[in-house]
């Protein structure tokens, strides 16, 4: 199911996308080298141990891998391409399956994808009992077809008449009504077709669209659909906007049903994303398949690279790039840690467990009204205030009973209060690890959160340096590089301490530890720096500021990225916790 | 798209008004085209013999596109019919109100087809998983993806 491409005959079409795709890329590429050739440290060309090779799709282009694919089996099978369409769709682009099973039985395989009709059997399992029992009743007398045209019961007024035709539908009857009817030739008025076609894309967004007839299960072509949603009935621009719709639900059905393939999770986006090498599970413990279509902005203002470029800053969440993990669902970027870590991390912060954790090692309760009570202070003779009942802290016993002899509790108590004790510090223990990790890492999201106003802020002096200096535009750029690269460590560091708590105790670890508190002061260095007034006369002193630290900031994001990455590909991570994938930790101890 | 609606609600009425509801089934109230309601009761030998009750019918103006929502009604002195595929809220679960559902199908022929499925019932008795989905269930039945697994009932 996997590598359908690979096998296929069409590999001659797939590779020429591809070639057409990087010259694409290489344009863009250039066209950013271009204005920040002060930045480049890596060699370009070199595919670094971080990075995952991938190509971005158009959607003219996953449409003309689908023709490839229908083609094929149109060669193959002596059908046209809407059968072929109508075929793939039914086996879920799966070539190899359906030339099997084609070849096996065709009339089976054409009645199941609902190209042709089954032969009537005595015992249809469609119709059972209650439309049998239907049929024998005046409903069907005004809705002639409600059962199959073709056992319309002779007794039935219209059947016999050769009145005009009534659409079962709308009841329209005027004699000029255009009908469609698909193989199973159950007649519709053109503008009942239209509005349910129009319906079902854009109301369900359903692309397998069953004839209208009750339990027929002809499922209409692409030729048809296109027909209709472009005949006169029906609005013409709804009608445009379902054939549109239309078309982006077969291509999403294909990148579905396609492993390597994986469509743009941005709003309003067609791209997609092909990344063979990410495309099975057990490729995840190994890399990051941080992956990006190509496109920016949100919606409908969706822009290409270089457009952004000709607009002048593309600073913001405007320009933002389309990027996203290939291998989960998880948005943006999560580098350095893998897939299954991270959504271990994302679940932990997202559950309750943590408050459990913390009620648990903080609190007891009342054993009368069971009441949550937190002990802030002063003596072991508490007095619930809620239910006013009396107990020991310490046994959890009523008091009444310690009278005079409660030093007795304590001493019975020993050997259990130092285990009780010991569970208690431990629970406070994991808790404090937790937060650790949980607000440095929450720091950065929030931080990264606020790039906008930092994006924003940043416009503003870059203008106020070209007034205030004979800076030109180009040469303010650095700002901006400067802001771009901090969002993007920040990230990094971000899921660094995700996998800071994972990782097991060690010295890899330690050397992890290292790399990221080498980045976090390089990165908090430079975002002062960006943060500092500007004063005219020390311009270009801070422009040469900037500008070395950004670079140095961006090695050290480079050092870091690179080496996880390559941690992952040499097994040199331990986790202490039972991670998919790994083996189990020796010891779970933190 | 609200005038089909209105104007296969129109001949659809009319025609009842005409030529009658089939055995059993009896128009309560139809005063506009957003909710109609009728009386089911099934004729002849069946475990719900001397039993009436009431169908409610809710059309949005996407009707006979989308089907419209159909649950029993339940009130102080009503109940929705002991049945497994019929919830203790009225709410039910037929395929021909949900994924089979076909423009072609009528307000009448959903009723026949209810009564039907009454008719044809063998043991009076609440689906199994009726109290759970009571106790979430959406107010509109059409809202509810149910998992159709018997055919034969």
């Amino acid at each position: 199911m996997s590598s359908d491409y690979e096998f296929s005959d069409d590999e001659g079409d797939y590779y020429d996308d591809e070639d057409m795709m990087d010259t694409q890329e290489d344009e863009d590429d250039d066209e950013m080298m271009g204005s920040y050739d002060d930045f480049k440290i890596a060699p370009k060309g070199k595919h670094k141990s971080y990075e995952v090779e991938y190509e971005s799709l158009s959607q003219d282009a996953v449409e003309k891998l689908m023709s490839a694919d229908v083609e094929h089996i149109c060669g193959i099978f002596g059908v046209d391409r809407d059968t072929a369409l109508l075929l793939l769709r039914s086996m879920s682009w799966n070539k190899e399956r359906l030339i099997e099973k084609y070849m096996d039985n065709a009339t089976s395989v054409l009645c199941a994808a609902g190209i042709q009709v089954p032969e009537p059997t005595p015992e249809n399992s469609r119709s059972h009992s209650t439309t049998a029992r239907r049929a024998t009743r005046s409903t069907s007398k005004f809705l002639g077809l409600s059962t199959t045209s073709k056992s319309k019961s002779p007794a039935s007024p219209i059947a016999t008449s050769p009145k005009p035709f009534v659409c079962p539908i709308c009841f329209d009857d005027s004699p000029d009504l255009n009908t469609r009817a698909l193989v199973c030739e159950h007649q519709f008025c053109t503008g009942c077709w239209s509005t349910y076609i129009c319906s079902k894309i854009r109301d369900e967004g359903e692309h397998a669209i069953r004839c209208m007839a009750e339990g027929c299960h002809i499922i209409a072509p692409d030729t048809f659909i296109r027909t209709v949603l472009s005949s006169e009935d029906g609005d013409p621009e709804e009608n445009a906007l379902a054939l549109a719709r239309f078309h982006e639900l077969l291509v999403r059905h294909f990148v579905a049903s396609n492993s390597s393939l994986k469509y743009c999770p941005y709003p309003g986006c067609t791209n997609t994303v092909s990344c063979p090498s990410a495309s099975s599970k057990s490729s995840l413990i190994l890399m990051v398949p941080t992956v990006s279509c190509g496109a920016r902005g949100i919606g409908g203002q969706s822009m290409s690279a270089s457009q952004v470029l000709e607009k002048g800053g593309g600073l913001g969440i405007q320009a933002k790039e389309h990027k996203f993990c290939f291998g989960c669902p998880i948005d943006g970027d999560h580098r350095p840690l893998i897939c299954t870590v991270a959504r271990m991390w994302i679940k932990k912060c997202r559950d309750d467990s943590e408050t459990a954790n913390w009620i648990k090692s903080n609190t007891k309760e009342c054993t009368n009204c069971l009441s949550t009570i937190e002990k802030n202070g002063g003596c072991n003779h508490m007095t619930c205030k809620k239910c006013k009942h009396e107990f020991c802290w310490v046994c959890m016993g009523p008091w009444s009973e310690h009278g005079t002899q409660w030093y007795s509790c304590n001493r019975y108590d020993e050997k259990a209060g130092i285990d009780a004790r010991d569970a208690q510090s431990r629970s406070r223990a994991s808790l404090e690890r937790y937060l650790h990790y949980y607000n440095r890492w929450a720091n950065h999201e929030q931080s990264a959160k606020l790039s906008i106003d930092l994006y924003a802020k940043t416009e503003k002096k870059m203008e106020d340096m070209q007034v205030t200096s004979a800076l030109t535009w180009i040469e303010v750029q650095f700002m901006k590089k400067a802001v771009e690269e901090v969002d993007k460590c920040r990230m990094t560091l971000k899921w660094t301490y995700a996998m800071a708590y994972y990782l097991a105790k060690g010295n890899e670890k330690d050397l992890f530890e290292d790399n990221q508190r080498d980045l976090e002061k390089a990165v908090e260095d430079l975002s002062e720096l960006l943060e500092s007034p500007i004063e005219p006369e020390t311009i270009p002193q801070l422009r040469q500021k900037v500008t070395d630290k950004t670079v140095y900031v961006q090695n050290r994001n480079e050092i870091v990225l690179e080496d996880t990455a390559n941690g992952f590909l040499e097994g040199r991570w331990k986790w202490n916790a039972v991670v998919e994938g790994f083996d189990e930790p020796e010891r779970l101890e933190y | 798209m609200a005038s089909i609606s209105a104007r296969r609600l129109a001949k659809e009425l009319r025609e009842i008004q005409l030529e009658g509801c089939p055995v059993g089934i009896a128009l309560v109230t139809a005063d506009d085209f957003a909710t109609w309601r009728f009386s089911i009761e099934v004729m002849g030998e069946s475990l719900y013999e001397g039993e009436q009750y009431l169908l409610q019918f809710r059309f949005d103006s996407q009707y006979p596109i989308s089907s419209p929502a159909v649950q029993f009604v339940v009130g102080p002195e009503r109940e929705s019919p002991i049945h497994p595929h019929v919830y203790s809220n009225g709410h039910i679960c037929a395929s021909i109100l949900g994924t089979e559902w076909s423009p072609v199908l009528s307000v009448v022929a959903v009723c026949v087809t209810l009564q039907s499925m009454l008719a044809s019932c063998k043991k009076k008795e609440r689906p199994v998983d009726n109290d759970r989905y009571v106790r979430t269930a959406p107010e509109n039945p059409k809202k509810t993806r149910f998992h159709y697994d018997d055919d034969n009932v």
